[in-house]
């Protein structure tokens, strides 16, 4: 007997193999070859190509980056979520769409909006240079092309679950008593903390692997201002193969730590 | 406690939720607000607890205005229609919420709340479930965690809205009664709204009838009964039909039926409201028909068919009614207003 929703054994086994055959092309062997290229004179020159002092300087300053940017879309995430999901107030629907606005646009754009803004030719350019102030292709251009770049993850995941549970628990804690950050720690964060990690997390992922917008305000400068997806692509260009792809594993394994850490959240 | 309200108005966009409520609560009353849904009466509760802020007019609880005191500076036990309870705390963790967020200056001691947590549970009937998460009881139990979880600031003033309204038929029996019982016992000043007349007559000392913003009356459930303010109260009360009369000489005359007094009404045209009690339907030739007759918990109903309305009566004692057999109605009282 076969349950009314059930589909007939060959047409799910066909589905499942169609799946199966899409995620292979077109995600698990990229995946694959990069580790194998990595790879493929062994596992010496790979691990010497990280060693190397302008792909140490690529990894900290990816790491840097990400450690900034983060935190700042942690609590500006946070914010906004709040903002849209607590509170009625004029513009809300405009805010709520403008969070999502670096998801649409191209990140060269977001990257050189900045270069406009704060470059030497920019608006501030003068001004902060008189001052000594470095922004564009230098750490703080990066920090700010990847806050804009990866600002809607926390926003996005945790507005939904803040809308779905509403306002009363906060009003009975009110009643209860309880003051602005009290509400805040005892009620409105422990409800939404795990949409929150999971929201890091993948701001995390997209902050380390950004190309685009950190391209174009970055200069390139080898061992300063290079981040691992912008010495990958320097290597490639110069046919060291071997030395782009350890890079680009060890990149691919920090965005894979970092799903699988989400993944196993989502789980508990 | 007292509770005075006076002028109150709230508008949400064009539409007046409250408009120009007055209601006065005296010290140790359980006061029901009566009303369909839209009538104002959870906003005026809201309004009372502090979270919503009205336009316009004046809340005074002991004398003391409280236009400028936050809610959680109220001291006011409220409990949510949906209960509110913090998903993520453990039954004890909900009802010593309001002791550990005190200032430390006046927060009791672990151990102290943790006591404070069993004698609420107890006195909720809900002892040794202090460990369970809000999702892991029933809508009864959850019921009663949100009102320990009330009661645990020790408020003087409580606020329900739609209390047993999640609830099914025999468990809101019991709790209504029990949480009458708890009010007298604490002393407390109760407010609870709620859409269900007899929940309301049955509970309350006094009932706030409320309709478009207003508290259109606000009285004893006997009161309430006898002397309604005016027809929307006597249609709203106690399942009344509505019956079109004439006004004439201190009567109130109808098509089909015998007359009723009807003292100080305007001669003319009228309406009376006639519950199924006041109906009292008699054997023998007469102007009206058994229509159907159906017993419940609380006896026999007769519909009977008098001229062209179908009319709820109550049978004459001794009397088994056939469907089809003819009858006479007599009415033992009506209220009549102008129409």
């Amino acid at each position: 007997m076969r349950r009314p929703t059930e589909e007939p054994a060959w047409l799910r086994w066909l589905l499942c193999l169609l799946a199966v055959a899409v995620l292979g092309v077109f995600l698990v062997l990229p995946l694959a070859a990069v580790f194998a290229e990595a790879f493929r004179r062994g596992v010496a020159p790979a691990l010497a190509a990280l060693g190397d002092p302008d792909a140490l300087a690529a990894i900290r300053l990816t790491l840097l980056v990400a450690a900034i940017a983060v935190p700042v879309n942690l609590v500006g995430g946070v914010a906004a979520a709040w903002a849209i999901a607590k509170f009625d107030f004029p513009g809300r629907r405009l805010l709520t769409t403008l969070i999502e606005l670096p998801f649409s646009v191209s990140p060269v754009i977001s990257g050189l909006v900045y270069v406009l803004v704060f470059g030497a030719q920019g608006w501030l350019g003068p001004w902060l240079e008189e001052r000594g102030i470095q922004v564009v292709f230098a750490l703080p251009g990066l920090v700010l092309a990847t806050i804009f770049v990866t600002f809607p993850f926390v926003a996005r995941t945790v507005i939904p679950l803040m809308q779905e549970q509403g306002r009363t628990e906060e009003e009975a804690a009110a009643t209860l008593g309880a003051g602005g950050w009290r509400m805040a720690w005892h009620v409105t964060l422990p409800n939404i903390r795990w949409a929150l990690l999971s929201g890091v997390l993948l701001c995390n992922a997209r902050a380390m692997g950004e190309f685009g917008a950190v391209s174009v305000v970055s200069g390139h400068v080898r061992g300063e201002t290079n981040t691992m997806p912008l010495h990958i692509e320097i290597l490639y260009n110069e046919y060291q193969f071997v030395a782009a792809f350890a890079v680009a594993g060890l990149l691919a394994l920090l965005a894979l730590l970092t799903l699988a850490a989400k993944s196993l959240l989502e789980r508990a | 406690m007292t509770i005075v309200v006076s002028e109150l108005r709230r508008r949400f966009g064009g539409v007046a939720a409250l408009d120009g409520v007055e209601l006065s609560v005296r010290s140790g009353e359980f006061v029901a607000l009566l009303g369909a849904s839209g009538s104002g009466k959870t906003t005026l509760l809201r309004a009372l607890a502090g979270l919503e802020f009205p336009d316009a007019g004046r809340i005074l609880i002991d004398g003391r205005d409280m236009a400028s005191v936050p809610a959680r500076a109220r001291g006011i036990g409220f409990v949510f229609q949906n209960y509110a309870l913090f998903r993520h705390m453990t039954v004890a963790g909900n009802i010593g919420f309001g002791l550990r967020i005190r200032p430390w200056r006046s927060r009791p001691s672990r151990a102290e709340i943790a006591r404070r947590v069993e004698e609420l549970l107890e006195l909720v009937r809900l002892p040794g479930l202090g460990g369970r998460y809000p999702d892991q009881l029933s809508g009864g139990q959850r019921q009663r965690v949100a009102l320990a979880r009330a009661l645990a600031i020790e408020p003087r003033v409580l606020l329900l809205d739609e209390p047993f309204g999640a609830l099914d038929a025999t468990v809101r029996r019991e709790l209504r009664l029990w949480l009458r019982g708890l009010h007298d016992r604490l002393g407390l000043t109760s407010l609870f709204v709620t859409h269900d007349q007899d929940e309301a007559l049955e509970l309350a000392d006094r009932v706030a009838v409320m309709r478009d913003g207003r508290v259109v009356q606000c009285d004893t459930p006997e009161a309430l009964l006898a002397r309604p303010a005016d027809a929307g109260v006597a249609g709203f009360l106690g399942d009344a039909a509505r019956l079109g009369c004439e006004v004439r000489g201190g009567m109130a005359w109808f098509a089909a039926l015998p007359p009723v007094p009807a003292e100080g009404v305007a001669e003319g045209q009228a309406v009376a409201f006639l519950r199924p009690v006041d109906l009292l339907a008699e054997p023998g030739e007469g102007e009206a028909r058994v229509a159907a007759s159906r017993q419940d918990g609380r006896g026999v109903r007769l519909t009977v068919a008098v001229g062209e309305s179908l009319l709820e009566a109550v049978p004459a004692p001794g009397w088994q009614p056939r469907r089809g057999e003819a009858c006479r109605v007599r009415v033992l009282a009506a209220r009549v207003f102008p129409a």
